[in-house]
C-alpha cells in the first residue's frame, strides 16, 4: 500500500513540480477553450500559446522574488 | 509535414526523452547492483519491465476507443504540464539557481542509502530496482504515447524509445557506473522545449483551433519557447540563490 502511495505520488509529481505554474497552464488551457467556443479559434490559438508563454516566464521571474 | 518527417521528429523526441528517463532508471538499478548485488537488481528491473509491459498490453488497446479530440487534448495537457516542468527545472539549472542533476551524486546517496538495510533482505533492493524501472518507464510508455498517438507514429516513437533504451542498457552494462557524463541539463531543455512544442499543439488541436501551417506550427513554437528561455536565463543568473 505503501509502495502503491509512493508510486502515485511520483506519477502525479511526473506533470506538477510547481503547483502555481501548472495552476496558470491550466487556467490557460480553460480560457482558450472558452474563447475558441464562444469568439474564434484563431484567437484561442493565440491565447493558449501566449497564455503559456507569460505563465512560463512569470513563473520563473517569481522565483528571484 | 511529410509522413517521414514528422516520423522522423517523433523518432527524435521519444529517442531524446526516453535517453534522460533510461539514465535516471540506470542510476538506480546499478547503486542497487553495487550494493546488493546483480540477482537482486536484474530481478527487480525484470519484474519493472514485465509490468509495464502488462499495463501496455491491457491499456494498449483502450487508446483506439478514445475519441480524437479527447485523446489530442488530455495528451496535450498533460505534455505541456510535463515539457513545461522540464523546461522550467532546465531554465533554473542553466541560470544556476539550482544545482544540476548529478547522476553520480545520485549514485552515491542511493548506494549509501541502500548500506543502511545490511540487515534486511534483498527484496528490499530489488523493490528499489524495480520501483524504478516501473516509474521511469511509465514516463517512456507516457512519452511514447504522446509523441505518436492520434497521428499514426506510435511504432516510429517507440522505436526511438526503444532504441535509446537499448542504447543506454548497453552502455551501462560495459562501464559498471552511472552515466555521468550525459549533458543531462542540455538534453532536457531540448527535450523540454520539443514536449512543451508538441503539447501547445496537441491542446491547440484537441480544443478545435486550426493551426496555421498544420504541423509546421509545432517548430514555431519551439522557437517561441526557445526566445522565452534565452531572455529569462540572463535575468535569473543576476538572481539571488534560491532553494527551489
Amino acid at each position: 500500500m505503501k509502495l502503491l502511495a509512493g508510486i502515485l505520488k511520483e506519477l502525479a509529481g511526473l506533470f506538477v513540480d510547481d503547483g502555481m505554474l501548472a495552476l496558470a497552464i491550466v487556467g490557460v488551457i480553460g480560457l482558450a477553450a472558452i474563447v475558441v467556443r464562444f469568439v474564434h479559434d484563431g484567437t484561442g490559438g493565440i491565447v493558449l500559446v501566449a497564455g503559456v508563454l507569460f505563465a512560463l516566464f512569470a513563473n520563473l521571474m517569481a522565483v528571484t522574488r | 509535414m511529410t509522413w517521414t518527417a514528422a516520423a522522423s521528429a517523433a523518432v527524435l523526441a521519444a529517442f531524446l526523452s526516453s535517453l534522460v528517463e533510461a539514465v535516471e532508471a540506470l542510476t538506480i538499478v546499478l547503486s542497487v547492483a553495487t550494493v546488493r548485488g546483480w540477482k537482486p537488481a536484474g530481478l527487480g528491473a525484470l519484474a519493472g519491465v514485465a509490468t509495464l509491459a502488462l499495463i501496455v498490453l491491457l491499456l494498449g488497446p483502450f487508446l483506439d476507443l478514445v475519441p480524437l479530440h479527447a485523446l489530442q487534448l488530455t495528451i496535450g495537457v498533460l505534455l505541456l504540464l510535463f515539457g513545461m516542468r522540464w523546461l522550467r527545472k532546465a531554465i533554473l539549472r542553466a541560470a544556476g539557481l539550482i544545482p544540476l542533476h548529478d547522476e553520480t551524486a545520485i549514485f552515491a546517496a542511493n548506494t549509501a542509502a541502500l548500506r543502511q538495510h545490511t540487515q534486511r533482505l534483498d527484496w528490499l533492493a530489488g523493490l528499489a530496482s524495480y520501483k524504478a524501472m516501473l516509474l521511469e518507464g511509465l514516463e517512456v510508455v507516457f512519452i511514447v504515447i504522446a509523441v505518436g498517438a492520434g497521428r499514426g507514429l506510435l511504432v516510429p516513437a517507440s522505436i526511438g524509445a526503444a532504441a535509446a533504451c537499448a542504447l543506454v542498457a548497453a552502455v551501462g552494462l560495459v562501464v559498471h557506473r552511472p552515466l555521468a557524463r550525459v549533458p543531462e541539463n542540455a538534453l532536457k531543455f531540448t527535450v523540454g522545449v520539443m514536449l512543451s512544442a508538441f503539447g501547445l499543439f496537441w491542446t491547440g488541436e484537441g480544443l478545435g483551433v486550426s493551426w496555421p501551417g498544420a504541423d509546421l506550427v509545432i517548430l514555431a513554437f519551439a522557437v517561441l519557447l526557445v526566445l522565452v528561455a534565452a531572455l529569462a536565463v540572463p535575468i535569473l543568473r543576476r538572481a539571488p540563490q534560491v532553494s527551489s
